[in-house]
């Protein structure tokens, strides 16, 4: 062999390297073509970025197991209802992520809102759609004297406490009051009877009924503390991109999922709202979601500032365990403004899919809707929608779609 | 003939340079504006100590988080002087804020809760709900006298 040809090969093999590396470039199975700021982006949304569940001030007995076991069994609980039929887990249903799956939940009557999955609640500083309650347990008390969810009034439930629960109750809270002269219904309802009821009860018994009440509330919180979210494929995959592992990434998310995950932390801009690792901001936020056909806009934040305010069940109030310094969620809340017209608290991601219809109301039945919503981002019916067309093409929003479905499977 | 090998083998170093590049910074390359949401301006000034637009004053802020973490309610510590050093501890404070590329404020008021002495002040119910670039804009007036300052974060 002559040196020009050894000097030949040489050269061909070094242009063959270099090919093989520029289309290695091009071929790589998504780990190491994200970006600084989009590997950021999926290090958050990661549950890995989830931080151990906080106290809550408020409840002095959330972590309290005795507090938990009274939970669950008043969660499944059908007596704490007027019909004796309707227990949180009624809309809240254990085997469909803790929610119904209908536009509009069903208790004694029908509601106007979508049941909310009850999985990773306790994270938020808001509760409901409309934020009207600041805590875990002060929600749990809402439905109870909902006329058209449990249908009940505190007074008959803290009867049924000292009937039927009171050895658990009081090793945990201590003794139940004396009942003898409360009647067995009575509270600040709807209903006239019951309200004029509650308010011929003397002050005393009222603060006696309230305590057991919200006694009644903290124990459920206790039990909805331990539902939590536990890791997806896109979970899995983040690790993967985290750790740089491109064989593992390649096999978790295939290109359409990739791409829909590109999309979310990008150009769909998914990510101001549904961030964080429970991808939600618990925030409020008005992306102009048209009202149920045949009824008002309803006006969501604008109407639940007014009612956290006024709520005796609230972080200052009596029956809050919280130092005032521990409610600066509910102290520092914005009250009043044009942009809490028609604004809702964006619901995690995790899980989505199997949670069809969508939005706040329902008013959509499936994820394609949602995404031609965000795409077209119409005006609001009601305040002003903070959303810009995205321009997505079908494509993408199939893509997004994929993508989200990874955040819905173990 | 030797110069000739020269040059290919030359030519064949200037493309695996090229490959190499292309493997290490394609991606930043190829993909500069990435993120959809805008990125923050470059040359924000991201300093927490820093002298108010008209002069007058010195403040700087420490979060109680560190770092600071988007969807956490924070409180801040005001450290305030005038522009000559001395502690301004009889301030009237103004809170504002939000995201300029959004259009939009803060998700709450956050308002001063204590003012500690020797300049320092607790600014408590300071959150952010999304990440992105962020001001926080306090208007200071002490002795008749008011002044501006606004901080940018950049937020992920």
């Amino acid at each position: 062999m002559t040196r020009v040809r050894i000097a030949g090969l040489a050269v061909g093999a070094l242009l063959l390297a270099a090919a093989t590396l520029i289309a290695l470039s091009f071929q790589r199975p998504g780990v190491v073509d994200w970006s600084p700021e989009e590997i950021a982006a999926i290090r958050s949304l990661w549950i890995g970025s989830l931080e151990p569940l906080a106290p809550d001030p408020s409840n002095a007995y959330a972590d309290d197991p005795a507090a938990a076991a009274l939970g669950q069994a008043l969660f499944f609980d059908t007596r704490l209802s007027a019909n004796g039929k309707v227990a949180c887990a009624t809309c809240h249903l254990p085997d469909r992520s803790f929610q119904d799956g209908l536009p509009l939940a069903r208790g004694i009557g029908q509601t106007d809102r979508r049941t909310m999955t009850v999985i990773g609640a306790a994270y938020s500083p808001w509760l409901f759609w409309d934020g009207r309650k600041d805590s875990l347990w002060s929600q749990a008390l809402g439905p109870l004297e909902s006329a058209v969810e449990h249908g009940g009034d505190r007074a008959f439930y803290v009867h049924l406490i000292a009937t039927n629960y009171s050895a658990d109750y009081e090793a945990i809270f201590g003794p139940l009051p004396e009942l003898a002269l409360v009647p067995l219904h009575a509270g600040p309802v709807a209903d006239a009877k019951l309200s004029e009821a509650w308010a011929g009860l003397t002050a005393t018994d009222q603060d006696a009924i309230n305590r057991v009440f919200a006694n009644m509330g903290k124990a459920i919180a206790a039990y909805e503390r331990l539902l939590l979210p536990g890791p997806t494929r896109f979970d899995r995959y983040a690790e993967a991109v985290l750790t740089n592992d491109a064989t593992a990434a390649a096999s978790l998310l295939n290109a359409d999922e990739v791409a829909g995950l590109r999309l979310f932390v990008g150009q769909a801009e998914c990510i101001k709202c549904h961030n964080g690792p429970l991808f939600t901001n618990n925030d409020f936020h008005n992306t102009g979601v048209p009202a149920v056909v045949g009824q008002a806009p309803d006006p969501g934040r604008a109407n639940g500032v007014a009612q956290v305010v006024a709520d005796p069940f609230n972080c200052l109030g009596n029956y809050s365990d919280a130092e005032e310094t521990a409610c600066a969620e509910l102290k520092y809340m914005v009250t009043d403004g044009p942009e809490l017209a028609g604004q809702f608290r964006p619901p995690s991601l995790r899980g989505v899919a199997e949670r069809a219809p969508y939005m706040h109301a329902g008013q959509m039945a499936d994820l394609e809707t949602v995404l031609e919503h965000y795409t077209a981002a119409p005006p609001a019916a009601i305040g002003l929608s903070e959303l810009e067309p995205l321009g997505l093409t079908t494509i993408q929003q199939g893509q997004l779609i994929a993508f989200l479905r990874t955040v819905s499977e173990p | 003939m030797k110069r000739r090998l020269l040059a290919l083998a030359g030519a064949g170093v200037v493309v695996l340079g090229l490959a190499a590049g292309a493997v290490f910074l394609g991606p930043t390359v190829l993909r500069p504006m990435m993120m959809g949401n805008v990125a923050a301006p470059t040359g924000l000034d991201m300093a927490s100590s820093r002298l108010t637009e008209a002069g007058l004053f010195w403040v700087s802020y420490t979060p109680e988080q560190d770092p600071i973490r988007i969807n956490q309610i924070d409180s801040w510590i005001l450290h305030i002087e005038t522009a000559d050093g001395a502690p301004v501890t009889t301030a009237d404070i103004g809170v504002d804020g939000g995201m300029p590329q959004h259009g939009h404020g803060l998700p709450t008021r956050p308002a001063v809760a204590e003012n500690l002495g020797g300049g320092d002040y607790r600014v408590e119910g300071i959150k952010f709900q999304m990440p992105g670039w962020w001001e926080v804009r306090f208007t200071i007036t002490a002795d008749g006298s008011s002044d501006v300052i606004t901080f940018n974060l950049v937020l992920s």
